[in-house]
């Protein structure tokens, strides 16, 4: 790097946190209230109302209320592991985002390996959970990171092996690179069986209901998260609604074409429109599934993981590689 | 409680409650594990204990019927139900033929509205949140139309020896008409939401299996002891009050697990509709309460009465010795001997598993630690 481009280029860097940072809020907030808003549609009644136009400042007010909450911490936990847990599921959930691209020009960079250095930072919340549950010294926290990890290690199984479908087909780790292999073509319509098993493992690698099994509060009393209280809680949960946000960009890059849609006046950043656009369906999908359906039992989890996933995936994997060399 | 020291070293002990969501109350269920694996489930009650037996022997018995209201909160009505009977058959009272017809259409109201809450909570317990919201619109129907008539919304105390408090009037009918019509348009769609849903089925079916064998020796009663097969009814087995002139069905199923256990109460959800629409098409005219004496000593002398709550067979047993104050109370409630069963057929089952077994057991606490 020459003495030219350095006071750029840490612009650029500046910028690019500072608008990862805005992304993760702000999309928290925006789940938040959509969550809350469509659990509200599905059960039958407003959801929030009180503050704010339709309850749109409630979000803003829970902030409020937990940030001044008091941090309690249990008598006999492991305290720095108790307290950094929350920090190490939250931070690593604001890397992806430096590579995800929203258009062809919104991106932080467009690494060469992409694909896996999203992968690589997400799988660090396995590790926060873990030690969530340890250092909090209560059996509920313990079986739910223990739930969590043997979860999360079985979903990336299925989850990686379509994964590798579509780099066979697009060549690349690169994000836009496989963004630029749908222009003709999103990859949903040629490998829709990979399209589900991907969705699925992410459903489950988000702990979302009904994968919801380190959390799963009518079993675990809220799992891992039993005792955090205020902000500790809070970073969690921000870091569910990133990672499922982190989730989804993943399915719309490698299934539904990224930000390619109808084409837009200055496309090259206003095609971000259509990724976000993508996201927030497949996330309101998620949703949806989430206020459904029952939570499964943990064997069933398991057995549906490697009974069906992994072969249905390796099948596919094979099938695929066939084809490419016909 | 055991006292067994750990055998095993992989073994530990897990609380579950006193709060606990899936307790329903405060009940708690000492588990030992290992792993998720359960080895030993034993419940230890009274957390909430009243005495409310001793209160009986301590005030006049029209003193104590607010008390049988708040032993179980979802049947107050059928509590009211079984200790006016009780009071009744000691001291040679017998109620108006109108006032036994409103006491078993607010009875089955009382019942729906135990079984609507139920449905949602089993549901609940699984881990899905929407179908109690769906209930609750249900129940709350049910709910409005009590209030009305009672005054109250969960802890009645409506009836009186003789008969009832407030007669019914043809809003009240007609409200009850409009609710059962309501409630079967909706059954279809709890069939598609939850009978019908995957997960929900391979959560309860084959889980905390019985047979009526063991459930008899457990003293089983109720829509648990139907769901092994015992066409095992008090509204057929010891008729009282109404009932025998009623068309209805006692549904049961062989398969002993949590899924009969649940179908079984969602087809009494549709008996209980029947029987509500053919009470209120013969609802007879005439005084809805007997006349009594202002006040009537109790005979010496016992008495029994069983009535079948939600939960399966509600016995009171009341002892006169001819004063104002009953000598012995004893109620036998249906939870206590459901409870029983679950250290049998919940060792070596997952600790998710226990949370379905004690929904689909349909326990009210307070009831068991009266």
């Amino acid at each position: 790097m020459n003495e030219t481009s350095f006071l750029p280029e840490l612009l650029r860097i500046l910028f690019t946190v500072v608008c990862a940072i805005v992304i993760v809020f702000g999309n928290a907030l925006v789940m938040g209230y959509l969550e809350r808003k469509f659990a509200g549609r599905f059960q039958r009644r407003p959801g929030p109302m009180e503050v704010g136009w339709q309850g749109i400042l409630q979000l803003a007010v829970d902030g409020v209320k937990l940030v001044g909450k008091q941090l309690l911490v249990p008598k006999h936990a492991d305290k720095p592991l108790y307290l950094i847990a929350p920090i190490l599921s939250f931070a690593p959930a604001l890397l992806p985002l430096l590579v995800i691209p929203f258009s062809p020009k919104l991106q932080g960079r467009d690494l060469d390996i992409g694909l896996i250095f999203i992968l690589a930072v997400v799988a660090i919340n396995v590790l926060a959970i873990l030690v969530a549950g340890w250092g909090s010294n209560n059996k509920y926290s313990m079986l739910g990171a223990m739930r969590s990890v043997a979860q999360n290690v079985a979903y990336e199984i299925p989850m990686l092996l379509t994964l590798l479908s579509v780099i066979l087909v697009t060549n690349t780790f690169s994000l836009q690179g496989i963004i630029a292999a749908q222009e003709k073509i999103w990859f949903i319509f040629v490998m829709p069986v990979a399209f589900l098993i991907f969705f699925v493992a992410t459903v489950a690698e988000t702990n979302r209901a009904p994968f919801d099994l380190p959390e799963a509060e009518s079993e675990l009393t809220a799992g891992f998260m039993t005792e955090y209280s205020g902000m500790g809680f809070s970073l969690f949960f921000m870091a569910e609604y990133t990672y499922m946000f982190i989730a989804c960009s993943l399915t719309v890059i490698l299934f539904l074409g990224g930000w390619h849609g109808p084409p837009l006046p200055f496309a090259e950043y206003t095609s971000a429109l259509w990724f976000f656009l993508k996201v927030y369906v497949l996330l309101i999908l998620m949703i949806w599934i989430r206020w459904t359906f029952p939570r499964v039992r943990f064997d069933q989890l398991l057995n549906f993981c490697w009974k069906y996933l992994v072969p249905f995936s390796l099948v596919h994997l094979m099938v695929t590689a066939v084809v490419l060399k016909i | 409680m055991s006292t067994t020291p750990q055998s095993s070293e992989y073994r530990y002990v897990l609380n579950m409650g006193p709060q606990h969501p899936s307790t329903h109350g405060v009940l708690r269920v000492i588990l030992e594990m290992e792993g998720e694996y359960i080895v030993d489930p034993q419940p230890v009650l009274g957390y909430g204990h009243r005495m409310h037996e001793k209160m009986a022997e301590s005030r006049s018995w029209p003193g104590f019927l607010p008390n049988a209201a708040r032993m179980d909160y979802l049947a107050a009505l059928i509590y009211n139900h079984g200790y006016v009977g009780v009071v009744e058959r000691l001291a040679g009272i017998e109620a108006t033929p109108r006032a036994e017809y409103i006491r078993v259409i607010t009875s089955e109201l009382n019942r729906l509205q135990s079984h609507l809450l139920w449905l949602g909570v089993l549901v609940l317990d699984l881990g899905a949140f929407t179908p109690i919201m769906y209930t609750f619109e249900d129940r709350e129907k049910i709910l409005d139309i009590l209030e009305d008539v009672t005054g109250s919304r969960l802890t009645y105390c409506y009836m009186r020896v003789g008969g009832v408090v407030r007669d019914i009037d043809d809003k009240f009918v007609a409200r009850t008409r409009e609710y059962i019509k309501w409630q079967r348009s909706r059954m279809p769609m709890y069939d598609k939401l939850v009978t019908g849903n995957i997960i929900f089925r391979k959560r309860v079916e084959g889980i905390g299996e019985f047979t009526p064998d063991l459930a008899r020796r457990y003293g089983l009663t109720g829509p648990v002891l139907r769901a092994a097969g015992v066409p095992y009814d008090i509204r057929r087995a010891e008729p009282y009050s109404v009932y025998p002139e009623f068309d209805f069905e006692i549904p049961t199923e062989t398969a002993g697990d949590c899924m009969a256990a649940y179908r079984v109460r969602v087809r009494e959800i549709e008996q209980s509709l029947r029987i509500l629409e053919q009470a209120l098409d013969r609802l007879p005219e005439g005084p809805f309460r007997a006349k009594t004496p202002k006040k009537i000593k109790l005979p010496a002398g016992d008495a029994s009465y069983a009535v079948e709550s939600p939960r399966g067979e509600l016995v009171y047993h009341l002892t006169g010795d001819g004063s104002e104050v009953p000598y012995r109370m004893k109620i036998r409630v249906p939870s206590f001997s459901n409870l029983s069963i679950l250290p049998e057929v919940c060792s070596g089952m997952l600790l998710s598993d226990l949370c379905a077994c004690m929904g689909s057991l349909d326990l009210v606490i307070p009831e068991i630690d009266r």
